[in-house]
């Protein structure tokens, strides 16, 4: 369990990026950070393995002050994924998904088998291990920054935009895959977007920020439709309006769901 | 010709003491630029004075400094390691813009990714930004070297022994040869020299060869398993 307590960023320049948070993030299920840019959310989500130190209030995981660990130690624990893959361009692919086992020093022979199984765990075929990130496509990087987010098995996966950078069609691909994974090994999974279809689609809870860092509303996608806390998130996830704004309508004697356009979106069969 | 013929030994041996006098001070500017390049890359107070002072170094005039460093070193005139301490200053006024340059190209994302899964400072510094820093640091050195090569042979007229002694030698005698063998022979361990730093940058950097593969092959490398 992550557990954010009164937390503030101030940035030296004055800016305010997170302000007075407190949030729990419950084991074993995602909980996605969605808002616009310079909503805080990354700044949130780095808070966790300390890449930022907050400026007041406490970052709790499994009750430890993340304060009172060593950074270096807390980063090797938690698994990183970030947009554009964040890959090291001169090291092969079966090496980056092996850096943080060797970097806790694990033998390079037990390191390098875990590895290959990774990539069969996220999809990807073995034949790609002794590739260089650049001769791979978009989404064969991407999930290898799975896989190396993987590689110690890690309590915790922080998911900053993953797939922020990937054609539509890959996009779609790598959040079944995601769904599938997490439904496999059950991390807690710290996911930032600032697409609220993404937020629904992979969240058990969505957290949705605005201006400032402050928290909107945080509740399961379910909730969040049904009661949206105020105008801005009911504007933000766009329930009343486009394709949100379902109705439904009878076209002989069955009844079809259509969107605020008039465009069908499926069938009420019950 | 016959001059060659009979001065094969000569040649050669001054080949061995040029080598002895550029590859120290190529090597010694390298291994001093590098530390001095990072933290002018690291630190912006630092940069402006840094790279100031180096810019000023290669506006001293080669022979000002031969004959001023004696003063400073206290050694004497004729020594070799006066020439090695200034061509390594020369070296350092090339090579510490060029790896500044260097340390700023690697992108920061990759930086910031490698903190985020646990380097530690010195274990990036080594494993990530050096390696990265390598291909534009390799392109600085490549510049140094032949510099290098053709600035010791000014040591001559201070009377410090190099190929540029058959130019000295090959005017006062009037052996056109000579001055002709120094050139090509000066310009040739010029590019031996550069030659052997390329090949050591393919040995200790092999993910940069893939760089042309890439525009040949992603297509079919994307197909090959995105379906899977």
């Amino acid at each position: 369990m992550i557990e954010f307590r009164g937390v503030t960023k101030q940035f030296p320049d004055g800016t305010v990026a997170v302000s007075d948070v407190d949030i729990v993030i419950p084991p074993h299920e995602t909980t996605v950070l969605v808002g616009s840019s310079g909503s805080g959310k990354t700044t949130l989500l780095r808070m966790i393995n300390r890449m930022v130190d907050p400026t007041g209030g406490q970052v709790l995981i499994d009750g430890t002050d993340v304060a009172t660990v060593d950074p270096v130690k807390l980063r090797r624990g938690i698994g990183y994924v970030m947009q554009n893959s964040g890959l090291l361009p001169h090291r092969k692919v079966i090496d980056n998904v092996a850096t943080v086992p060797l970097l806790r020093g694990e033998s390079k022979r037990a390191a390098h088998a875990r590895a290959l199984e990774l990539l069969d765990t996220v999809g990807l075929d073995r034949s790609l291990a002794d590739k260089y990130p650049s001769q791979l496509s978009g989404g064969q990087q991407q999930r290898v920054g799975v896989a190396r987010g993987l590689a110690v098995d890690p309590n915790i996966l922080l998911m900053d935009e993953p797939f922020g950078a990937v054609d539509p069609i890959v996009r779609a691909e790598l959040q079944q895959e995601l769904l599938r994974l997490q439904g496999e090994l059950g991390k807690t999974v710290v996911f930032v977007t600032h697409d609220i279809d993404e937020a629904f689609l992979l969240g058990d809870q969505v957290v949705i920020m605005q201006q400032g860092g402050r928290i909107s509303q945080a509740a399961s996608p379910a909730e969040i439709l049904a009661n949206p806390a105020d105008s801005f998130v009911a504007d933000f996830v766009g329930a009343d309006r486009g394709k949100r704004a379902l109705h439904v309508r009878e076209v002989d004697g069955r009844r079809i769901v259509v969107d605020a356009d008039g465009r069908p979106a499926g069938v009420l069969t019950s | 010709m016959n001059w060659l013929w009979s001065n094969l030994d000569r040649v050669g041996e001054l080949v061995v003491v040029h080598l002895a006098l550029s590859v120290p001070a190529i090597i010694l500017s390298f291994v001093l630029s590098v530390p001095l390049g990072w933290i002018a890359h690291r630190h912006r107070w630092s940069r402006g004075i840094l790279l100031s002072i180096v810019g000023l170094l290669y506006a001293i005039p080669s022979l000002a400094l031969f004959i001023a460093l004696p003063a400073a070193t206290g050694l004497s005139l004729r020594s070799p390691v006066n020439l090695v301490i200034a061509l390594t200053l020369y070296g350092i006024a090339v090579l510490v813009r060029t790896a500044t340059d260097a340390f700023d190209a690697v992108e920061r994302d990759i930086r910031q990714s490698a903190t985020a899964i646990g380097y530690s400072a010195a274990g990036r510094f080594w494993g990530v930004e050096l390696p990265l820093a390598g291909p534009v640091l390799l392109s600085g050195l490549r510049v140094v070297i032949v510099s290098t090569v053709s600035l010791a042979t000014v040591g001559a007229v201070i009377g410090v022994q190099s190929l540029g002694s058959l130019f000295t030698d090959g005017f006062q005698r009037g052996i056109q040869v000579e001055i002709i063998t120094g050139i090509v022979a000066t310009i040739l361990l010029a590019l031996l020299l550069d030659w052997i730093a390329v090949l050591l940058g393919r040995l200790l950097m092999p993910w940069t060869r893939t760089s042309r593969l890439r525009r040949a092959a992603p297509v079919e490398v994307a197909v090959g398993a995105e379906g899977s």
